[in-house]
């Protein structure tokens, strides 16, 4: 056991960190979030013991929520073995002694960064997404000053000004990650950079959606339910990015992927993005293309044993 | 070659071993005392206390120790633990007229009431590498007589210049009135300059000098006078509600800069001279000069000036000075990247092979007209 | 107030037993009321004896979201109680103001003479979560009239019905919710449950 954990068991930090006060001033913003879904409900972020960029918005998020008997899984990338999910899970189960799981349908909180897990989640989850820029606007212009008029006054011309201008260039819209949405029919949201793959899971979702961004201080929220629209054209509809192939480890379809690369000599392979999807999937048997190959074996495997802990 | 992709618990686990093995270094050589550190590391002290935004000089050790020496990274420690500490309030202002100073120099006049007071500085020595230091061993080093803080009465230049209505007054304020805190509130703008000053504080050095810099070189000239710099020790006293008066909490040591800048002046009012401000904790002149100029800068709407340049930006300047929002955001760039970037990479392949087909059929087109033309 | 003048008047009522994980419980229960509007959520407040006209779930809510950067408005009975007030501030720290326009949060423990929503701060456009948040205590899910609720949080639509209420109630949420983002939010704070209303919440009003 190193310092930091006899530091937690000895009480020196409350439960999931937060002071009581730090954690009634989030849930505040969360309450005003969830009312006025899709705005940008500015907080008084504070410094957390890891670095701002690094999920501390999501960290801050979930540590106001969680309760004792919550059920957390933390992602990163799509999966839950990649260096910071393994250590912001550890954060919480250090600091909050929570149960923590890797199987999506487990979970009660789900803490993500740049993923939406494949299986539908359910009205007893909420998702908590870390957020690195959350103004949409902010690389059209970048002053919060401009962005927050626009808001006001839904004034959203200047993003359909640049998919046009990306149609014209390059004969389709070239935003292939953080694609802008319109929540409700009134706020224009970025819903983080997960691949615009993800983007239809999020209209209607059954679960609600909590985004926290530390660095820029804001939180925002789009409840169950709720009407969720990836801007687009009539002539030019909005459609994500398909795979050619299965999962190479499970088959599955349909599925975003990750590409693998096996060798230098140009050996790759496409496998689920999300994890405990692919693992389940295997585990019942399914068998994609690769599953055979050396090199993707020794790949299941690796994960498989970090999996199983 | 197989590239594992994914990290896990153990190879976190024995990163931060690797890594607390690195920072202890040779364990021949002795481990850094914390008193070694705040004595003969003042200035990095007083950076990281400035930066963390925690006035604790023993914890500043503690945290260049553990961080290796990384300021930025201390001051993020620093912070880190900050913010779990409980707030009971806010302080009376320090007065800093009655600090008890160590150094006193002024740019602005050659003699002044309670004289200039040059005490430790850097300026006016040779940078020439003392080997004499590295020679030195405990116990052998010769005593250097220091005189005592000088308490004699020290008017501030600044109120010199007031008195003679030479100086804009300072702004008037409610003495009731809220001071903004953006560990409180989040930043919102327009900010107003009790916020700017804070942030400004809290800023890091690197940034506020080479924006006090770019104003010197024509990015929104501010004709800066060094009015006067002190540093000492002042008292800090919080207003007890149950006692019904002030109390005295202890005593910081600080820089504070007065910049006496470029006049202004109308039909209306006379020409005065105007102020830019800057306080730090510790011995951070560089910081707390570059501090005042900044806040100068930053005034261009309330003295009717033009604004071009990026010192004078507010929402710039406000938004970026942060070291540990920068540090986490450049650095998180280390992190995993590989689902945006599958999608870029999905993207750019489509459109290399757009564009490699319309090449394709240009090329049939011209072989064929050529053929036709033939 | 001092814990010396307190106990001379009457004992304090206590707070939470457990107060980080009492006001979890309790703020989960508002967090999914707001994120489904028109639901009932269950809270256990059962532990708490807050003096009256204060309610039990209403005191759990207080003592959940209420500390010394929410400015607090009570409406005529809880401001003439200065129970309350002690209880409110003791626990809370939080100041109490009298004009509803600077409240964060509303108290009202006599929705049916309750002040117009209007008067309490809608927020602005850009600033549209600067608004109030309005507690209404003492409801009844039960025995009365329901509108039918659509919208944001709400599958396809629920029917919710409240009181005591003021007369035009309904007509004045509407009103509220057509300014959407702006407007003020609602809370229901039942016997052993809550509800919430949300400005995203489109209203139909039955035929009558």
């Amino acid at each position: 056991m190193n310092d930091t954990a006899q530091i937690f068991e000895q009480g020196e930090y409350n439960f999931a960190y937060l002071d009581e006060q730090t954690k009634r001033m989030i849930r505040r913003a969360i309450l005003k979030g969830i009312a006025i879904p899709g705005y940008q409900v500015p907080f008084a972020s504070r410094e957390m013991p890891m670095p701002y960029g690094w999920g501390t918005g999501g960290v801050q998020v979930t540590a106001a929520i969680l309760g004792k008997d919550d059920c957390l899984k933390m992602i990163d990338q799509g999966s839950d073995d990649t260096t910071n999910a393994v250590s912001l899970r550890g954060f919480f189960e250090k600091t909050a002694g929570v149960r923590t799981t890797f199987e999506t349908s487990e979970a009660s909180v789900i803490q993500t960064r740049h993923r939406i897990p494949e299986k539908t989640l359910r009205e007893d989850q909420i998702i908590v997404f870390q957020v690195p820029i959350p103004e949409p606007l902010r690389f059209l212009e970048p002053r919060e000053t401009e962005t927050r008029k626009m808001h006001a006054l839904e004034d959203y011309g200047l993003m359909h000004v640049k998919l046009y201008e990306d149609i014209a260039k390059n004969g389709h819209i070239a935003t292939t990650y953080a694609y802008p949405v319109k929540v409700n029919d009134r706020y224009v949201m970025d819903p983080s950079p997960t691949p615009k793959f993800d983007n239809p899971k999020i209209d209607q979702m059954a679960a609600l959606q909590l985004y926290g961004a530390g660095r820029e201080k804001r939180i925002y929220a789009i409840p169950p339910y709720t009407k969720v629209k990836s801007l687009d054209f009539e002539d030019y509809p909005f459609e994500v990015q398909k795979f050619d192939k299965p999962c190479g480890l499970c088959g599955a379809e349909n599925v975003y992927l990750d590409e693998v690369i096996l060798d230098d000599k140009g050996g790759r392979m496409f496998v689920c993005s999300d994890s405990d999807y692919c693992e389940e999937r295997r585990a019942d048997g399914h068998l994609g293309p690769m599953a055979a190959d050396p090199a993707a074996h020794q790949f299941g495997a690796t994960q498989a044993e970090e999996t199983a802990r | 070659m197989y590239v594992a992709v994914k990290g896990g618990e153990k190879a976190i686990r024995n990163a931060h071993k690797l890594m607390a093995k690195r920072r202890r270094g040779d364990t021949s050589v002795p481990s850094l005392t914390l008193e070694q550190i705040a004595q003969q590391l003042s200035h990095a002290v007083a950076r990281v206390m400035g930066e963390g935004s925690l006035y604790d000089e023993m914890l500043a050790a503690l945290a260049i120790k553990q961080a290796r020496g990384d300021l930025i990274e201390a001051a993020f420690l620093m912070r880190a633990y900050r913010t779990t500490l409980p707030r009971f309030g806010y302080s009376q202002p320090v007065d800093t007229a009655k600090m008890l100073v160590e150094r006193r120099v002024s740019a602005t006049y050659k003699d002044l009431p309670g004289g200039q007071v040059l005490g430790p500085t850097f300026d006016y020595s040779h940078r020439l590498l003392d080997f004499a230091l590295a020679a030195e061993e405990d116990g052998l080093e010769k005593p250097v007589e220091t005189a005592s803080p000088e308490d004699a009465s020290m008017p501030r230049v600044t109120d010199l210049l007031g008195d003679e209505g030479l100086m804009e007054p300072d702004p008037v304020t409610d003495e009731d009135a809220p001071v903004g805190d953006l560990t409180r509130e989040p930043l919102s703008f327009p900010a107003d300059r009790d916020l700017r000053l804070q942030n400004l504080a809290r800023g890091d050095e690197g940034f506020l000098l080479a924006l006090a810099y770019s104003t010197q070189r024509g990015y929104g000239r501010t004709h800066p006078f060094a009015g006067e710099i002190r540093y000492g020790e002042v008292e800090v006293e919080f207003f007890a509600e149950e006692l019904g008066f002030a109390v005295t909490l202890g005593a910081i040591k600080v820089t504070e800069c007065q910049m006496v800048n470029q006049f202004k002046g109308s039909a209306k009012t006379a020409p005065t001279f105007t102020r830019g401000y800057g306080l730090v904790f510790g011995q951070v002149e560089r910081k707390a000069m570059s501090m005042a100029m900044v806040d100068r800068s930053m005034r261009w709407q309330e003295l009717g000036e033009e604004q071009s340049a990026p010192a004078q930006d507010v929402e710039f300047v406000l938004s970026h000075s942060d070291n540990i929002q920068a540090t986490g955001f450049v650095e998180h760039l280390k992190l995993p990247h590989y689902v945006d970037f599958q999608a870029e990479l999905d993207l750019v392949r489509r459109m290399r092979g757009e564009w490699f087909e319309k090449r394709r059929q240009e090329e049939e087109e011209g072989d064929t007209a050529r053929e036709a033309a033939e | 107030m001092s814990a010396a003048q307190q106990t001379a008047a009457a004992p304090l009522a206590a707070g939470f037993q457990d107060p980080v994980h009492d006001a979890q419980g309790c703020f989960r229960a508002i967090m999914n009321a707001m994120a489904r509007p028109g639901t009932r959520q269950e809270i256990s407040a059962g532990n708490l004896k807050p003096p009256a006209p204060l309610t039990q779930v209403a005191a759990a809510i207080a003592l959940t979201l209420f500390d010394y950067d929410t400015p607090i408005w009570l409406d005529k009975p809880l401001m003439t109680s200065d129970a309350v007030k002690t209880f409110l501030r003791f626990h809370t720290g939080c100041p109490i103001v009298t004009e509803p326009v600077d409240a964060a949060f509303a108290l009202v423990s006599a929705p049916v003479s309750m002040i117009p929503l209007a008067s309490f701060n809608q927020g602005s456009a850009e600033y549209p979560d600067r608004s109030t948040t309005v507690i209404l205590t003492g409801q009844d899910f039960s025995s009365h009239p329901a509108v039918t609720f659509s919208g944001p949080g709400i599958k396809d639509t629920v029917s919710f019905g409240s009181g005591p209420i003021p007369p035009v109630f309904w007509d004045q949420v509407i009103a509220n919710n057509r300014q959407f983002p702006r407007g003020i939010d609602l809370v229901f704070a039942g016997q052993d449950a809550l509800a919430a209303l949300p400005r995203s919440t489109r209203i139909l009003k039955a035929e009558v």
